[in-house]
């Protein structure tokens, strides 16, 4: 699982019918300072994410698992909604 | 997932059985900003996209949960066709 | 999926049992135009492809595991599931590719 930031969304009419009525987000990966690591991936959202919003993302056939996991093909999603950025503590000062 | 844009077809007649009257496509994946990214991967068709148009592309184990590739041995699929992608630049 | 060019195969009597008899390719990952790319790999065949085939590799393990073994659950991560006939590209690539 990995931080990200909402950095937009797609629209896509045609689409696979188990994807039907789903929001796809673009995300881009953060590290635990909050910067962009990676390339920005497209995201489908189980948790109800704005553009903007700091989530993170599960990856790998368990981003199914939301879903009815038997048929919605994906392979990233947006599972939480970090509250603040300030939520995000690192070291031993941890919460 | 990803986004991606259709490089060409695969054309292939001895494959697996599972894989029979499937579409493959070859696709590039693509950078928010609608350059081109590297690499390329071949994708299984689900919902008839077309030439020049921008996909959206789930890769993995999750692949085989598109509507119609049921237990079918394939690692990527196409599952959308995109229509805009809006994103804030900052 | 990706595409990759047959270039040897693999003598290993003593692997894993679940695919005993399968045969072991090594293989060359190429793009779409022919050119080797990335590191070689070896996936296990299941459409009798040979030296010299381009071929499709399917790289995830249920898939590669049912197509090489008949089976899910053997320890395999790539598999042949295909020999390409062949590849067009749009033609915008095409000339780009002849510049």
């Amino acid at each position: 699982m990995q931080l990200a930031r909402v950095i937009g969304c797609v629209v896509a009419t045609v689409k696979n019918d188990s994807l039907e009525g789903r929001k796809l987000l673009v995300v881009q990966s953060l590290n635990a300072d909050l910067k962009p690591q990676g390339q920005p991936l497209v995201a489908l959202d189980a948790i109800g994410a704005g553009v903007g919003e700091l989530v993170f993302w599960c990856r790998g056939k368990e981003a199914s698992f939301p879903f009815r996991r038997e048929d919605t093909p994906t392979d990233c999603t947006i599972i939480g909604i970090v509250d603040s950025d300030a939520h995000v503590s690192k070291g031993r000062g941890g919460r | 997932m990803i986004i991606a844009r259709i490089l060409g077809t695969v054309v292939s007649t001895q494959k697996d059985e599972r894989l029979k009257g499937s579409k493959l496509l070859l696709v590039r994946p693509l950078n928010l900003d609608g350059s081109d990214g590297s690499g390329y991967v071949v994708a299984v068709d689900t919902v008839g996209a077309g030439y020049h148009e921008r996909v959206l592309v789930v890769a993995g184990s999750s692949a085989r949960l598109a509507e119609g590739q049921k237990d079918k041995p394939v690692d990527a699929a196409i599952v959308g066709v995109i229509d805009t992608v809006d994103f804030v630049n900052d | 999926m990706i595409l990759a060019r047959v270039v040897g195969n693999v003598v290993a009597t003593q692997k894993n049992e679940r695919y005993a008899s399968a045969r072991v390719m090594l293989c060359q990952p190429v793009t779409p135009s022919g050119e080797e790319t990335g590191a070689t790999l070896l996936a296990l065949d299941s459409v009798d492809a040979g030296v010299g085939d381009t071929v499709l590799i399917v790289q995830e393990g249920w898939g590669a595991s049912t197509a090489a073994t008949g089976e899910q659950g053997a320890a395999i991560d790539s598999a042949i599931i295909g020999v390409v006939d062949r590849v067009d590209l749009l033609e915008e690539d095409t000339a780009k590719r002849k510049r």
